[in-house]
């Protein structure tokens, strides 16, 4: 399942603890969380601790009542406090349980994106479907994103997230280019993202993501997540769908494929995994990386494709029904 | 914690930085260092002041390595050298973890300029003491590189150059001489230049040679005394020639 992030001040407002369990918001908002009964003291402490955690810079994002003297301060919050409820019972700890009932629900990446490399470049294919839990919400979402000229990345689990690290890196592989006078390599890109990734591991970031491109040193593919992690490789695939996809990827892989037998190869593997994944769907996009940059080489509804590869066969009727004659 | 907010290297009414300028004087009264790149050797010599008996000469290395692909050799302040070789062979390293590749002789130069200008605009410093000789070969690349750096934190690329004592005439001569050379030649023209301004002998001369495939290596006393001496016979023999040649036109 594919996350979309909402203006998460509209989840502040709802103090009921049930709706983690429907949404599960990964947490990138702190100041924005959902309140419960703690007495004022634990939640200062528990701000105090979060704030020195945290690596970005929400200064602006304070409440004006942090500037007023303290007196001042503590009778407004007491006026001004939120409604308190009880902690359920045996939860001392409140973002452990938090981090805990989203460990149960694991919404593995829903989608599926594959890349792969061969003699000539490397393939890069993705579905179009985002989904929360059984609403498919989009059918048309871009899982390809373009870092530069060269440099595909592909997107899965949080759609913010992946989408402005990526643009985020793309930043960063133009200003070594101006910088050094030539283009970033594929593994330099890859590693300054996987180090990004690293510095925010834990808070709550969920990226599985490829990033295929041709340098120096000839295709290059490496796989990125949000844990941390950093593998190089020839065949990857990455999402809910990517069990189906790697079965097919995987029979019909061959180094020295033409283009367009790896452009079909790609789509088929994701068809595949469509077919049988409920969280992957909509249109698959298939992209090639050569020496001279990337190409996207076709986009294919699903539906479609198909009855492309199992039309519908005319089933022989055995007895026709004949009119009849008139009297 | 406190930290100094008074600059000490500021502009004169004539916008002149005189503390780097004096810096630069430091400069020029450190040892000799000159710099040549041929079309696949690129050589390094520093002048060698003579050793008192009682030091180890092995732990006074003027040529030293940043990594296994590049090689800095500098006039000035020695201590100063120090600390700017040690930060240079951590940023190579570290270019190394995060693009897992090999610096470039430009990155690194220009991290080692940028270090030096950092040193003329903070607060409570003084400029670096010296001026570097940086070459080496970039990664993926056979073609040698030579950079030098000066104390205001500026650098550029270079055929041949020279830096410290009297690095002017060694400029002119090389000015005068140079030509793209290869392996040998490279080398004895280096030391041509050097004895231009140093008392020859393998004593007082260290010249280290970096290749693409050898990378850096230092020449033992007697190499060098060799190409000393090779150098001096043709010099002599083309003496001989001049005068001999002229002595031919007055008979004739």
């Amino acid at each position: 399942m594919l996350l979309l992030v909402f203006g998460l001040s509209f989840l502040s407002f709802f103090p009921s603890l049930s709706l983690s369990q429907h949404f599960a918001p990964t947490r990138t908002k702190p100041h924005h969380r959902i309140s419960v009964s703690l007495n004022l003291k634990q939640r200062k402490q528990r701000e105090e601790k979060r704030r020195m955690m945290m690596k970005l810079d929400t200064s602006g994002l304070e409440s004006f009542s942090a500037a007023v003297p303290s007196a001042m301060a503590a009778a407004e919050d007491q006026l001004f406090a939120p409604p308190s409820f009880d902690l359920p019972a045996g939860c001392a700890d409140f973002d452990k349980f938090q981090m805990e009932a989203k460990q149960t629900l694991k919404h593995a990446k829903g989608t599926t994106t594959l890349a792969f490399i061969f003699n000539q470049g490397v393939i890069v294919a993705a579905d179009s479907r985002a989904s929360m839990g059984g609403y498919i919400s989009s059918q048309s979402v871009k899982k390809i994103i373009e870092i530069n000229p060269y440099m595909l990345g592909t997107m899965a689990g949080g759609a913010a997230d992946c989408q402005f690290w990526h643009r985020n890196l793309g930043i960063k592989c133009r200003l070594h280019e101006l910088a050094n006078k030539r283009r970033i390599s594929v593994t330099g890109a890859s590693k300054l993202l996987a180090n990004i990734l690293y510095s925010y591991r834990g808070m709550g970031l969920s990226i599985g993501t490829m990033i295929a491109g041709w340098d120096e040193k000839g295709p290059g593919l490496y796989y990125v997540d949000s844990e941390g992690g950093r593998l190089k490789g020839n065949r990857f695939s990455v999402g809910s769908g990517s069990p189906y996809a790697y079965g097919v990827l995987d029979n019909g892989y061959r180094p020295d494929m033409t283009v367009e037998e790896a452009h079909e190869l790609a789509r088929r593997a994701i068809y595949h995994a469509t077919f049988r994944d409920g969280a992957s769907g909509g249109v698959v996009s298939v992209y090639h990386v050569g020496p001279n940059g990337w190409k996207k080489l076709s986009g294919d509804d699903v539906s479609e494709l198909h009855y492309k590869y199992y039309p519908v066969q005319p089933t022989p009727v055995e007895h026709e029904m004949v009119d009849a004659p008139p009297a | 914690m406190a930290r100094y907010d008074r600059a000490i290297t500021v502009f004169s009414p004539d916008g002149h930085l005189f503390q780097v300028e004096y810096a630069l004087e430091a400069v020029r009264k450190g040892n000799a260092a000159v710099g040549v790149r041929g079309s696949d050797t690129v050589v390094l010599g520093v002048e060698k002041k003579s050793t008192p008996k009682l030091q180890d000469s092995r732990t006074v290395r003027k040529i030293v390595s940043l990594d296994t692909h590049i090689a800095l050799a500098c006039a000035g302040l020695k201590a100063d050298a120090r600390v700017l070789i040690n930060r240079a062979r951590i940023e190579c390293q570290s270019h190394r973890l995060t693009v897992e590749d090999p610096v470039t002789v430009e990155y690194i130069t220009r991290y080692i300029a940028g270090l030096q200008q950092k040193y003329t605009q903070s607060g409570g410093v003084r400029p670096f003491g010296l001026s570097t000789l940086i070459v080496g070969f970039d990664p993926y690349s056979e073609k040698p590189a030579l950079y030098q750096t000066d104390p205001s934190g500026t650098f550029s690329a270079w055929k041949a150059n020279a830096t410290g004592r009297n690095s002017n005439s060694m400029r002119e001569f090389l000015e005068k001489n140079y030509k793209e050379t290869s392996g040998k030649e490279t080398i004895k023209l280096a030391i041509r230049a050097l004895l231009e301004v140093v008392e020859s002998g393998g004593k007082n001369i260290e010249i280290a040679v970096m290749t693409h495939k050898d990378g850096l290596r230092q020449l033992e006393e007697a190499e060098i005394d060799e190409y000393v001496a090779e150098i001096e016979a043709e010099k002599a023999a083309a003496e001989a020639a001049k005068k001999g040649g002229f002595c031919f036109i007055i008979l004739y």
